[in-house]
């Protein structure tokens, strides 16, 4: 089986991002890029099937400009077999993604397609779902854990009230969740071999899909600053306070 | 313009996150009508017809719509599509889960986790991790929108809608459930809770947590926690509070041994007042604290139990 997974290229999870002083975006200039951390989950993920035997090919993609080849190298030193990078300057939405990525399936057939569940960046929360919904396949988002089974994968979910565990007929999607694994680290042996795995540059046009932008961003603000607090030396400080001043207990 | 509004429902009761969506939908102007989808789903129906403001209920009661199944209930609401310029679903797992199915389908961008109507088609909304709010403009003919629930207030009672039965019964027939491990609680629901006390790494442990729920039995607080405990193993995943976890606004927020990290941050900061116990007088959680205790949490904490 092969499995495909997406991966994006983000802002690293440890950087505070800043708001430029017009209001027409997050400064991105010199900031530390890495890969979306729930995408290193799907890599890994991808890893332990084909270690178990239960995939023989992992074929990764990512879309964006050049430097998204980054993400894909380190995604193949840690064991992915060869990626696909679509090339675009273009500030790509969610759907676009999607559509891109149906395109990558119908060509390259894999019996599972895993993402993350949500860029870091965006916040989004759609592309596996858009996926699904453009291709007819299944569904398995927020996952913490994958069983592959004859022709199905169970799934199970992590959802506001709890675990929900469903069986997903294959070829099915799956997005990470925190907890799915935890991914290992390239060793510096498996980053030098990466460097000569295929790696295929493509294009929007290639597939035909139109990536123009949906939504118009009209301004980028920061968000509202909380005033400064005090710090109480003593609980019973802490307790007159909530009590008289705040007034929430 | 009309407002379609998919609503989330548990054992024939509406649950909260529907109320504050129609809330949402009320600021756009038009009909709202309400979808309830799912299996003996009639009387969430009857209460959705009492929601101030609904002008119609859908009820499709199918065994398919049983669980919520992103793939069916996707078809579904596609169906239902035309004649509605947005169709609007709480962002809670369940929203998250099936509403950008629809959007795919539609071919229209979805537009994630609102905080705010500007018009009809003007909607903001946090990226970042919430460190900054974006507004953005959609040029598609229906917009697709999940809606964060702690930003807008709970639609009253009072209305007195009709409800039609649909037939329809779309099984996609590719997905199916097998068993769910739901947590139990006497507690407030944690995106509903006035007071939520938080444990995280620094509570060592899952039993340490009791000291927690000790305090909130006293507070009537729903108790949750960061990722490092969920990760730890200290207590489960529903508890998590952050970016990737449960967003939540209370009156009172207590973090008892979490450092603040951001995608913590982004989980709790519009709380009304928020307490920090850390023995980290340098943790980044007291910069958004309004009442900061440095102190040991196990000394703290019962005094704290003790003093209430
Ligand atoms: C993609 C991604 C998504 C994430 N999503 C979330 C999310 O949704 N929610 C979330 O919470 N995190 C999330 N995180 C993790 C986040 O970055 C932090 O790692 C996490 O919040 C840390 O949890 P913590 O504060 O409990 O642990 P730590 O950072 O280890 O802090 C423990 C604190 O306890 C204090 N402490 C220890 N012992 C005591 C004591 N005896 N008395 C008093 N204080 C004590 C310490 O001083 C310290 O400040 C995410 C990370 C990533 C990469
Ligand atoms: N530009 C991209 N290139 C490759 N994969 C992407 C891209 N954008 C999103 N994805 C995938 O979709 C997941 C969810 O993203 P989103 O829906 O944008 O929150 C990510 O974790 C990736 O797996």
């Amino acid at each position: 089986m092969k499995v495909l997974v997406a991966v994006k290229r983000v802002v690293d999870y440890n950087v505070k991002i800043r708001v430029k002083s017009d209001e027409s975006g997050v400064d991105l200039a010199n900031v530390k890029m890495a890969m979306n951390p729930f995408c290193e989950i799907a890599v890994e993920e991808a890893v332990r099937l084909k270690e178990s035997g239960a995939a023989d090919e992992i074929v990764v993609v990512s879309m964006g400009p050049k430097a998204c080849q980054e993400q894909i190298r380190t995604a193949m030193a840690l064991g992915a077999d060869r990626g696909i990078q679509i090339e675009t300057d273009e500030d790509l939405e969610s759907l676009a993604v999607a559509k891109l990525l149906a395109k990558v399936v119908e060509e390259e057939q894999p019996g599972l397609v895993i993402l993350g569940k949500q860029s870091i960046d965006s916040d989004n929360n759609q592309t596996g779902q858009m996926l699904g919904a453009i291709t007819g396949m299944p569904q398995g988002t927020f996952a913490s854990e994958v069983n592959l089974g004859e022709g199905i994968v169970d799934v199970t979910r992590e959802v506001d009230g709890g675990l929900q565990t469903l069986s997903l007929k294959m070829p099915a999607i799956v997005t990470t969740d925190l907890r799915l694994n935890e991914p290992r680290y390239a060793s510096l042996p498996n980053i030098m071999k990466a460097k000569r795995k295929p790696l295929d540059v493509k294009t929007p046009a290639d597939y035909g899909v139109d990536v123009t932008p949906r939504l118009k961003t009209l301004k980028v603000e920061a968000p509202a600053q909380r005033e400064a607090g005090i710090l109480v030396s003593s609980v019973d400080e802490l307790v007159e306070k909530l009590k008289n001043e705040a007034k929430v207990i | 313009m009309a407002t379609l509004v998919i609503a989330e429902h548990e054992n024939g009761a509406l649950k909260g996150a529907t109320l504050n969506t129609v809330t949402a939908a009320q600021q756009l102007g038009g009909d709202i009508d309400l979808l309830v989808a799912g299996s003996d789903c009639g009387a969430a129906a009857e209460a959705a017809a009492q929601v101030a403001g609904v002008n119609k209920v859908l009820l499709a009661d199918a065994d398919c719509y049983n669980h919520q199944l992103a793939e069916n209930l996707a078809q579904l609401v596609t169906e239902l599509s035309s004649g509605y310029s947005h169709i609007l679903a709480p962002a809670t797992t369940t929203g998250k889960n099936f509403m950008p199915r629809v959007a795919a389908a539609l071919d229209v961008a979805q537009i994630s986790d609102i905080v705010s109507v500007e018009g009809a088609d003007t909607f903001k909304r946090p990226i970042y991790a919430g460190n900054a709010i974006a507004t953005v403009q959609s040029s598609d003919a229906v917009k697709v929108i999940t809606v964060r629930t702690t930003a807008f207030d709970a639609a009253g009672e009072g209305g007195s809608a009709s409800v039609e039965a649909l037939s329809a019964a779309h099984d996609a027939g590719v997905s199916s459930f097998v068993k769910e491990e739901l947590a139990v609680s006497d507690r407030p629901e944690l995106t509903s809770a006035k007071v939520i006390i938080s444990g995280g790494r620094g509570m060592a442990n899952g039993e340490n947590f009791e000291m927690l729920e000790k305090v909130a039995d006293k507070l009537g607080a729903a108790v949750g926690a960061s990722r490092a405990a969920v990760d730890a193993g200290y207590v489960p995943n529903d508890m998590q509070v952050g970016q990737t976890g449960k967003i939540v606004a209370p009156e009172l927020y207590i973090a008892v041994g979490i450092s603040g990290a951001i995608q913590h941050l982004a989980g709790m900061k519009d709380s009304k007042y928020i307490v920090a116990i850390n023995k980290d007088e340098e943790a980044p959680i007291f910069q958004v604290a309004d009442y900061g205790l440095v102190a040991d949490l196990f000394d703290a904490v019962p005094e704290l139990e003790q003093k209430l």
